[in-house]
């Protein structure tokens, strides 16, 4: 009990006095987390928007896929990304295993289905509310995707946010493309793991409490998006 | 016969039933024509056909005067409202919007046109927290930026109190003063006497009787339009 009490102050401590290796580790967490939700963004964006306003007969097939994908075990996709980056692999001349861009790459993958669904569904919604309208007004094809982008906006931001909240805080994935290597890819999940493994509970805390914080504020941002959709602030 | 538009053979299905049609009729009234009939006579869906929003199975649709065959000369005002998740005054703004206006200028007509239909809110509120009177009458407002020449509205009534409708009838027969045509449905019959110029009486998805407002409800013709003035016909 008492080692805990310690750890939590030895914790706190690290926080406060922002301890380098706490540092770099956070930065390369948020670099590789926004980074895909990034990229993810600008791929799951505007294929779920595009799924909700067009009708084509494989429609119902993709949107299968990407109920399906969003369920893949993270672990799996490391694997995947692996065995296609590591050297004997078909994308193994690109020597991408072991570095940050990997670790991007896995969380996209895992991400963009979830990015896409949200935003499918939230742009499904409000083309069915608008589409009268637009027709009715003879808006041309791309002004109503602008209208529905625009006027979906906070529902997109929430998917990617999201998105960004899935990636932070995952682990299987990178671990295994990433390898946890000291000031080269080491990240806030992988981090704990590896000092939880060693028993350094103070150091591995320090870094939970920022995850947590992390995810607190993501949360905080998602709470405020809706509540100013609900309180119908445009 | 020389009419604004005609409609021949005209006849909509949906889910192997026939819901509109075979309609053949002119529209000759330069004022304001009511659409009546009992619920599911297929009085939206003759709207719609109109306007261009609902495919037609046989038959075609022919405007007099290409200029009001444009979708963009008809305005629409749908029976439940199309709120945007906008302010008011931006909702009102969007037709022109669409047309390339600027958005400062939009919002100045949007004003203007707000003020017309007697919308006396706070117009930078979300559109969301007006009552069923007030949708409505941006709904109205919206309708009217482009100036249109018909103006097409399905039960805009059919919600509203007493007053909110007395305030919209207002509203109809000062458009109508402008040069607009409206046609407009409902199956509240006291609002089509004060307001009838001409009806078309449609039953079962046909036109059963057409003829003008004061006609109809003093002497009409059919069986079933006799039960329905007498209230035979509920639904
Ligand atoms: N998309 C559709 N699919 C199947 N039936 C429809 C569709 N739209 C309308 N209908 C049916 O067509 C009939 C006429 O509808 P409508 O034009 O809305 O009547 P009204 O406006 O006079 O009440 C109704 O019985 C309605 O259920
Ligand atoms: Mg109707």
């Amino acid at each position: 009990m008492n080692s805990i009490g310690e750890g939590l102050w030895q914790a706190a401590r690290l926080v406060v006095t922002l301890d380098p290796d706490l540092v770099e580790i956070t930065a390369l967490s948020l670099r590789v987390s926004l980074g895909a939700t990034l990229v993810a963004s600008c791929i799951g964006l505007p294929l779920g928007a595009w799924l909700a306003v067009n009708r084509f007969p494989a429609r119902r097939f993709v949107i299968a896929i990407l109920n399906a994908l969003m369920g893949l075990p993270p672990v799996v996709v490391g694997l995947i990304v692996y065995v296609l980056f590591s050297r004997s692999g078909p994308l193994g001349v690109l020597g991408l295993l072991f570095t940050p861009t990997a670790m991007v790459i896995a969380q996209v993958i895992i991400i963009t289905p979830i990015i896409a669904s949200v935003a499918h569904q939230a742009i499904r919604d409000l083309w069915a509310d608008y589409h009268d309208l637009l027709i009715s007004l003879q808006a041309t094809r791309l002004q109503r995707i602008k209208t529905l982008l625009w006027d979906g906006r906070r529902a997109l931001m929430t998917a990617s946010l999201a998105g960004f909240g899935r990636a932070i805080g995952e682990v299987g994935a990178i671990m295994i493309v990433g390898g946890n290597i000291d000031h080269a890819t080491r990240v806030l999940t992988t981090a704990i793991a590896l000092e939880t493994g060693k028993g350094e509970f103070d150091m591995a805390l320090a870094l939970g409490f920022v995850l947590i914080g992390l995810a607190i504020l993501v949360n905080l941002g998602l709470h405020f998006i809706s509540r100013t959709e609900r309180g119908a602030r445009w | 016969m020389s009419g604004w538009v005609s409609l021949s053979g005209v006849t909509v299905r949906r889910r192997g039933r026939t819901i509109l049609g075979p309609l053949d009729a002119t529209l000759n009234g330069g004022g304001l024509t009511i659409l009546m009939g009992p619920n599911g006579a297929g009085k939206t869906t003759l709207l719609r056909v109109l306007h261009g929003l609902e495919r037609v199975n046989t038959g075609d649709v022919h405007w007099t005067d290409p200029k009001d065959a444009d979708g963009r000369s008809q305005g629409f005002v749908f029976q439940t409202p199309v709120l945007m998740r906008r302010s008011v005054l931006d909702c009102i703004a969007y037709p022109l919007l669409l047309d390339g206006v600027s958005r400062t200028q939009a919002r100045e007509q949007a004003r203007a046109h707000a003020a017309e239909v007697g919308l006396t809110v706070n117009l930078d509120q979300a559109v969301t927290f007006l009552s069923g009177g007030e949708k409505q009458k941006m709904a109205l407002a919206r309708a009217l930026m482009r100036r249109p020449r018909i103006l097409f509205l399905d039960e805009p009534c059919a919600n509203l109190d007493g007053r909110s409708v007395k305030e919209i009838e207002e509203i109809l027969h000062r458009i109508k003063a402008g040069g607009t045509r409206i046609l407009m449905s409902t199956h509240d019959m006291g609002q089509a006497r004060r307001l009838a110029d001409d009806v078309l009486f449609l039953h079962a998805g046909k036109l059963v009787e057409q003829s003008n407002g004061d006609d109809f409800f003093r002497s009409p013709r059919t069986a079933e339009a006799k039960a329905y003035l007498k209230g035979e016909i509920l639904l």
